[in-house]
């Protein structure tokens, strides 16, 4: 049984390194530990992914099944999450061919290919804007703002900057190279404010002053 | 420094991948720009708004669903 070595350059190795080996050992419940420790990252980008909460539960059972059953071949030269949202990822796009009857999906969909981001609603926020709604009506702006996105933009910017994966990790992740997972971070998140300040502008009629037209 | 080179680099400030010459440059660029000064603050609080707030909740018995999934697979072989 292969002994997984701890990621390069790292002096003590990475906690999830002996739930996994005692997962080898026949240890079910160290499992367990790892699912609940990646469950809502997992079901988060799933969700994102495919836009669906029945296809997004299968996607995360369907990738924790999947990476229990190839635990061996897990080497351990990237952490055990990255791997694991690499499958999560995979097993979107398949989700999302399916409900689409079979059409390719890729994570290139809908980019748009032409240079230039310069944002065009200026108007300043309100210094702490999410205090103006409830908990419910906050989610539901995010939600529907993020789903407005391209998907190649969404999912570089939920990977990067909500589930926290390093450029190279998600570049790794999504087959991209680092040059277009940058390029991408930075037009969806300023496409992501653009679209927030239609909610979170100061008021007194700066919105129409930042909306330049 | 121009607008748009700081725009080429705000994801850099942003992450802190800068260096401490070209963050300098930046800032003194921020303090005489209110519209990149806008930009950068207001998209800073885009990502800390979708990093604090869950939007997708887990739903409700699938942590039950999965783990009886696990143990049934389980069961045909660990």
């Amino acid at each position: 049984m292969p002994i997984i070595q701890p990621i390069a350059g790292e002096l003590e190795p990475h906690p999830d390194v002996a739930l996994i080996e005692k997962v080898r050992a026949g240890d079910v419940s160290a499992y367990d530990t790892l699912v609940r420790k990646y469950e809502r990252q997992l079901f988060r980008i799933a969700q994102h992914i495919t836009q669906n909460r029945e296809d997004a539960e299968d996607v995360m059972q369907d990738a924790f099944l999947k990476a229990y059953e190839k635990l061996e071949q897990f080497q351990g030269n990237s952490k055990f999450y990255t791997w694991l949202v690499r499958i999560a990822v995979n097993e979107s796009l398949m989700r999302l061919r399916k409900r689409r009857t079979g059409k390719m999906v890729s994570i290139d969909e809908d980019i748009v290919t032409e240079e230039g981001s310069v944002p065009r609603d200026l108007a300043d926020w309100a210094p702490d804007p999410e205090q103006n709604y409830g908990q419910a009506e906050l989610a539901e702006i995010l939600r529907k703002t993020i789903q407005g996105l391209p998907q190649g933009f969404r999912i570089v910017f939920v990977l990067r900057d909500v589930e926290g994966l390093s450029t190279e990790e998600t570049a790794e992740t999504l087959g991209l190279s680092i040059p277009a997972v940058k390029s991408r971070l930075l037009r969806a998140r300023l496409q992501l404010r653009e679209r927030l300040s239609r909610y979170f502008h100061r008021k007194a009629g700066l919105r129409e002053m930042g909306s330049g037209k | 420094m121009t607008c748009a080179e700081f725009l080429a680099l705000l994801d850099d400030l942003i992450d802190d991948t800068v260096t401490a010459e070209v963050r300098d440059g930046l800032q003194a660029h921020l303090g005489g720009c209110g519209h990149c000064e806008v930009i950068f603050n207001t998209t800073r609080k885009t990502i800390e708004i979708y990093r604090s707030h869950e939007i997708y909740e887990l739903p409700a018995g699938l942590r039950d669903r999965l783990h009886a999934a696990i143990m049934a697979r389980c069961k045909k072989g660990c």
